[in-house]
């Protein structure tokens, strides 16, 4: 892809910002040139969303930046200054308003009018010209609320297109959205590209800033590291620019065997007559199991049918040789199993409570004295000990946990099913939205509670984290268990295998298995 | 391995600096400086506001608010409202001096009144917590159909006890201190204790923070919503014994008349939040008595009642206004 280098749409130069007490971003620069996807990588907290959010105009830059577009010298002051030179961002979590139509959500605040009387009928004519630009596969009166993930992402799209966008922002695109989904998203990503359109692409997945970048500039801890051009591109050089280390024993499993007679948990027939249609599995003190599958095939339904969360049609679960009496989560923890839930601030964490009751909402029943009176000591050696134990960054922990980052998040909300003292511990996508050291980090506990005989279930999208992790694979593929690796299957465990498995497909059929 | 990971050193927002430090404390004073002010303020203006005799009946006309409040708070930290606790008040008042009235009764209208609280208050949280049905919504017809029951009851006209043998509750001191006021600072100090103490507690700020979380990490969301319900219900109970000791007796129709929305108003003056895990009963009770402050220091003042509506009303619109424009401010 030849690139005009002779004319950038976009340059930022010297962007620094300080927060109370951080400085989040330090002299750092950006160009972007038209019909460039430029992919931003660093670790969380690296500044990817800082300076992009000083180019959207969500926060101002400290004295001294310049930005420059089309080699005008440009103050952003606010989201409708950035709007009107051209800059729009497509949200992790997306902008729309969810009861209003496809037309309306896209001509949002600029509605067409006469006399104070909205033009309906303009507004959708328009509009559907740009949704068939786009290859939607719905028209402009549909309800946005009636679209899944992936359709009101196009909208958006579609919103920044009609708004004459020639930046376009795009941070974690791909995290809700299906493989099949995200290749149509890619698809229509090369397609803005040859528009001439500069896109900002944010990504942790290094297949897709593979698959997509023409260029890559790499953050970490609020500086600029470098920019990478394609043909430059490889895994150790952004891995050693983003971490600045070396990354070999990433992935910790000395745990040893697990021994086949030991079952800590049998999984028998569970169903909810929708997603999960008769799952059946063991699973043994200290292993490490992987559940992989593709976005959608019912893994994160099956452990919540599990852990009691969702009401299930039929199925029975035994620990320890005991069947348990599954009503409520309350029983599943009962009986010593916990789940750790992939949407960890929608339903794990308290965001607007401490790190202490965050650790402690569980434990603190059984520390309790008469009547249900909180053991505040207890409580305090409970939540140090785990700030300790899973080395989680924090000042005290009477902090909010809402203001830490991910890692550290995942780190609270884990150890609150430690501290339960559980049997078997079902993890879903335990590192998503979590930056590489604290990966690292929660690797070796995976490895440490099998080493302590707990049984683990790791749900994951990441191949090579199931690969990495697991002792033993079960692959789901729409709602059933349709294979298994590892373990004393006498099949290895790999990528090509999972992927295999998980898509009913020989591997040569598929474009992008390697 | 681990050595070079503990190495790594991301900035990190979570760092306290003095600017912080001071960010938390006036957060934990919240609406503090405004009570003094206010009490400053009238202090200077009004003649005799000062007095210890005049902050005894403020502290004695806050007392059943901040009662009812305290019940409001419980609520409102689960994301809850509860419009009905004027009604109930009205219903259980009414009980409470027609229960006093009956052969033997006497000290019987005291449980009495409880219990008929208690009673509305596990209604309300039983149609919360089992039904499903919005807080807002449950207790809006609790609100309307409640004093119906209170009229009825009552006959639709006023029940009266001259020899109220808890009368002395409403009138007389203990150590020179009303015995309202001792009832209102034992609510509070009871409230704090379980909110602040108490696995219950915890829970209440977990349910009201994130329902869904609290459901996954095993706790009874129902059991918790029908506490608060049965808490706010039972202190409307005790609300109304305090107020038929007062009167010595109970109109159905006018009693307890938009108490809700004093002591909402209370609850918003302290800081507690609508959509639930964050707030304070202490907030509560500054809440309450900024409320007690203005109504008696524009009374000396000899500012016309209509006047005194209007003011109240801004105030609890600017003090909360001035809340927020401070924690924002303070945060970008």
């Amino acid at each position: 892809m030849a690139i005009d280098q002779s004319r950038p749409v976009l340059e930022m130069r010297g962007i620094s910002k300080t927060f109370p007490g951080v400085k989040a971003l330090r002299d750092v620069s950006l160009t972007l040139y038209p019909g460039e996807v430029h992919s931003l990588m660093g670790e969380n907290g690296a500044g990817k969303s800082t300076l992009m959010k000083i180019l959207s105009g969500a926060y101002q830059a400290d004295a001294g930046a310049e930005i420059r577009i089309d080699g005008q010298t440009v103050v952003i002051d606010g989201p409708l200054s950035a709007k009107a030179l051209g800059v729009a961002v497509i949200y992790q979590e997306l902008a729309l308003c969810p009861s209003l139509s496809v037309a309306e959500n896209i001509y949002l605040g600029r509605e067409l009018q006469h006399g104070g009387r909205v033009d309906r009928r303009a507004m959708e004519a328009a509009c559907a010209d740009v949704l068939a630009r786009l290859g939607a596969g719905f028209g402009p009166r549909t309800v946005v609320s009636d679209l899944s993930i992936a359709e009101r992402q196009l909208v958006e799209i579609a919103r920044a297109i009609h708004a004459n966008a020639r930046i376009l922002v795009m941070d974690e695109p791909t995290t809700p959205l299906s493989s099949r989904e995200t290749d149509r998203l890619f698809d229509l990503i090369r397609q803005l590209r040859a528009d001439g359109l500069a896109i900002v692409y944010v990504s942790h997945r290094m297949a897709e800033i593979y698959e997509l970048s023409d260029r890559v500039s790499v953050l970490r801890d609020g500086t600029y590291v470098g920019t990478l051009d394609r043909d430059r591109l490889s895994a150790e050089s952004l891995v050693q620019m983003m971490v600045g280390r070396d990354l070999s024993g990433f992935y910790k499993k000395d745990h040893g065997a697990y021994e086949p007679g030991k079952v800590v948990m049998a999984v028998r027939d569970m169903k909810d007559g929708r997603r999960v249609r008769g799952c059946s599995f063991d699973l043994h003190a200290g292993e490490v199991l992987g559940i992989a599958g593709l976005v959608g095939a019912g893994r994160t339904e099956l452990a919540r049918l599990i852990f009691g969360a969702d009401e299930r049609t039929g199925g029975e679960l035994v620990v320890d040789g005991l069947p348990v009496r599954l009503r409520t989560p309350l029983d599943a923890i009962r009986a010593g199993v916990v789940y750790l839930t992939e949407d960890r601030k929608g339903r794990g964490l308290f965001l607007d409570m401490s790190v202490r009751d965050n650790i402690n909402v569980c434990a603190c029943s059984d520390d309790a004295r008469g009547a249900g009176v909180l053991n505040l000591v207890k409580a305090r050696e409970r939540a140090d000990g785990a700030i300790r134990d899973l080395k989680i960054r924090v000042p005290n922990s009477k902090v909010n946990v809402g203001a830490l980052s991910g890692g550290n998040q995942q780190k609270v909300l884990l150890s609150r099913l430690l501290e339960i003292k559980p049997r078997v511990l079902i993890l879903d996508e335990p590192t998503r939205g979590v930056d590489i050291g604290a990966k690292s980090e929660i690797y070796r506990i995976i490895n440490e509670l099998a080493k302590q005989g707990i049984g683990v279930v790791v749900i994951s999208s990441e191949l090579p984290e199931i690969v990495g992790t697991a002792d033993r694979v079960l692959v789901m593929r729409e709602g059933e268990l349709v294979g298994e690796l590892g373990g004393y299957s006498g099949k290895a465990i790999t990528q090509e295998a999972i992927i295999e498995l998980a898509t009913g497909a020989g591997v040569e059929s598929l474009p992008r298995a390697a | 391995m681990e050595k070079t990971m503990s190495n790594i050193t991301a900035p990190s927002p979570v760092t306290a600096s003095p600017r912080e430090r001071f960010q938390s404390m006036m957060r934990a004073v919240g609406m503090l400086p405004v009570l003094l002010l206010l009490t400053l303020g009238f202090g200077m203006l009004a003649e005799g506001f000062l007095t210890g005799q005049n902050l005894s009946i403020i502290a004695q006309q806050a007392s059943i608010n901040i009662v009812l409040a305290a019940g409001m708070t419980f609520v409102t930290l689960t994301a809850g409202i509860d419009l009905s606790v004027g009604s109930i008040l009205a219903v259980s008042a009414v009980v409470s001096v027609m229960a006093s009235m009956l052969p033997g009764g006497g000290y019987l209208g005291i449980a009495a009144g409880l219990a008929t609280g208690l009673a509305f208050g596990l209604i309300n949280g039983g149609l919360v917590a089992f039904g499903k049905l919005p807080p807002f919504i449950v207790t809006l017809g609790a609100l309307t159909a409640v004093r119906g029951i209170a009229r009825l009851l009552g006959d639709d006209k006023t029940v009266f006890n001259p020899d109220l043998p808890f009368a002395f509750i409403g009138n007389d001191n203990l150590l020179g201190v009303p015995w309202l006021v001792w009832i209102a600072a034992a609510v509070i100090a009871g409230s704090w204790f379980i909110l602040r103490r108490t696995v219950l507690g915890l829970h209440i700020y977990s349910v009201g923070s994130n329902p869904e979380a609290s459901r996954l990490s095993g706790i009874k969301v129902w059991k918790v919503l029908l506490f608060v319900y049965a808490m706010s219900g039972l202190l409307a109970g005790l609300g109304a014994v305090m107020a038929s000791a007062r009167l010595m007796a109970a109109n159905g129709l006018q009693l307890g008349q938009s108490y809700e929305l004093d002591a909402i108003a209370a609850v918003i003056l302290g800081g507690t939040s609508f959509v639930g895990g964050v707030g304070s009963i202490l907030g509560t009770l500054i809440g309450a008595l900024i409320i007690a402050v203005l109504s008696n220091g524009l009374v000396l003042l000899g500012v016309s009642d209509i006047w005194q509506y209007i003011i109240k009303g801004l105030v609890i619109i600017g003090a909360v206004a001035l809340d927020r424009y401070r924690q924002s401010g303070a945060r970008t």
